[in-house]
């Protein structure tokens, strides 16, 4: 190759994901980057898309002549050189590289080799653990609460809880949630059946603990307004009864019986909550 | 006494209250300093010789009226240490009177015990739990009284402080003592979705989970309770994305 023979030189895929706070990206691999048809449309959401594309996989930006030879001979980083008298901003150009980049990798997640790849970091607990203390240190997933650029930051998924969490260092908070895509965890945890079985023996574990304040040993009772009203949020089906109305949920939220279920428990609901959740007051 | 230890402390240069120096131990920002009097009232340490030998030399330590350098050397080190485990249990009972309610609402107000990692609680504040009234069992936890649940503390030297320095009972009389902190409720909840479709197990345990809370609403309605839009309520939805098919 030309006169750059640097020997330290880092291909770009690499020099991104080991850049700060880029430690939720795996690196995608060049050929996922070189069919065209995993870029559909992508085109039309990046600026310089073509320049970008360039970046990423290491091509000269210039001319086809060029592309050809460092296709053929590895990379070389000539981009800088050229950019200014193509591109107005040497920067508007590795923004556009990053962004594409970003949407390339939600993608590239969602195909089997990146899923694999994201499943072994995973499984390293390299995108940090469930802060929820029931959770045991479950595992994270990084999800986008949007698939478009320059909405969301980043969130983590926990199957466990199947609740979204703030990354806990501030450093994550500018990687932009597009850049793993809404579709992600969903696909993982499918894939991968072994992360629903972690959250079964968990849920099981925890299920029986049924958390709730508590003054001087006296639970709080639900009608009072510290009381416990957020239950529901992480229940899972325990009694026979339970179970028989979540197979009724199957498709919507049964309206018409819930009416008569209430008159139902609650003759004995009331009475269970006299007996143990007795309001404790607080004249200390 | 305790409020005017800062006062004083700038001009005495050569020496550091105790509780000052506890306080200022890195993992120790969750704590609040307890009142000399409370401290020195034996009324208020019932029961805790049971916890830590020594009890009365430990008091005059924490109170500063006698200098853990004093002591025979090779006890300074377990003085020290059962200061801090006395100073943990009496902070327990400290912060559920009036005047420790009082400083940890300040606290609590400017989020010194960390903020809610739920993305639907919005950065709401938390408030430190123990799971026992026994030390040496449990890490202290944090509770978020919107979605009601325990969280771990972000920081490793948090982690290992004892969760019996803060109690049981301590976020359940806090908020009957500041209902006015009691938040409003969200609804909101997370389905993970495949190219846009929900995944149908966790949209029908979500389902379920909605049922579970429209019987808690008609429970509350039934007994006159007030619950959209007011403090322990639910905030109001405009449209319920979540039932949708």
């Amino acid at each position: 190759m030309p006169s750059e023979g640097e020997e330290d030189y880092i291909p770009w895929i690499q020099q991104f994901c080991e850049a700060f706070a880029h430690d939720y990206f795996v690196p995608v691999a060049q050929e996922f980057i070189e069919d065209d048809f995993n870029l559909t449309g992508l085109s039309l959401q990046v600026p310089y898309y073509r320049e970008a594309l360039y970046t990423i996989l290491d091509y000269q930006v210039d001319t086809a002549d060029d592309n050809d030879a460092s296709i053929t001979n590895g990379g070389n980083r000539p981009v800088q050189n050229k950019a200014k008298s193509e591109l107005p901003n040497k920067a508007l150009l590795s923004h556009s590289a990053d962004l594409l980049y970003g949407l390339i990798h939600a993608r590239y997640i969602t195909s089997k080799p990146g899923l694999t790849a994201m499943a072994t970091k995973f499984e390293r607990n390299e995108f940090g653990s469930c802060p929820r203390y029931y959770c045991d240190g479950m595992h994270l997933i990084p999800v986008g609460c949007t698939d478009i650029p320059g909405q969301e930051t980043v969130r983590l998924y926990c199957p466990c809880c199947n609740d979204i969490y703030l990354p806990s260092s501030s450093r994550y908070l500018n990687i932009d949630g597009a850049f793993f895509g809404t579709t992600f965890p969903g696909l993982l945890v499918k894939m991968f059946p072994e992360i629903e079985n972690q959250c079964r023996i968990r849920i099981n574990k925890f299920n029986q603990n049924d958390f709730g304040l508590k003054l001087f040993g006296f639970r709080v009772n639900e009608l009072s307004s510290s009381g416990p009203r957020m239950k529901w949020l992480r229940m899972h089906p325990k009694t026979q009864e339970e179970k028989q109305e979540y197979e009724n949920c199957e498709f919507q939220v049964p309206d018409n019986d819930f009416d008569s279920e209430v008159e139902d428990t609650d003759g004995e609901g009331d009475l269970i909550d006299d007996d143990d959740k007795t309001m404790a007051s607080d004249d200390e | 006494m305790a409020n005017e230890e800062y006062v004083t402390d700038s001009s005495s240069d050569f020496t550091e209250y105790w509780i000052d120096l506890f306080l200022g131990i890195k993992g120790n920002e969750y704590f609040c300093d307890i009142d000399d009097e409370y401290i020195r009232d034996r009324f208020n340490l019932t029961g805790l010789n049971q916890e830590v030998s020594k009890l009365p030399t430990i008091i005059d330590i924490i109170t500063d009226l006698m200098d853990i350098e004093l002591q025979p050397e090779e006890n300074r080190d377990a003085l020290e240490h059962n200061a801090r485990i006395l100073y943990g249990l009496i902070h327990a009972r400290y912060i559920l009177t009036s005047r420790g309610l009082n400083k940890m609402f300040e606290k609590y107000r400017n989020g010194d015990f960390g903020y809610c990692p739920r993305v639907h609680c919005q950065l709401h504040p938390l408030l430190p739990i123990g799971l026992n009234d026994q030390p040496r069992l449990a890490s202290v936890k944090l509770y978020c009284a919107k979605c009601e649940d325990l969280f771990n503390p972000k920081s490793g030297r948090h982690a290992v402080v004892d969760g019996a320095y803060f109690g049981t009972s301590f976020p359940a009389m806090f908020f009957q003592n500041f209902p006015q902190a009691i938040p409003i409720h969200s609804k909101d909840t997370y389905v993970p979705k495949v190219f846009g479709f929900k995944l149908h197990e966790y949209s029908k345990l979500n389902r379920w989970r909605e049922l579970q809370r429209k019987k808690l609403e008609a429970r509350l309605a039934k007994n006159g309770v007030e619950i959209t839009n007011v403090v322990g309520g639910f905030k109001a939805e405009e449209d319920k994305p979540v039932i949708q098919q």
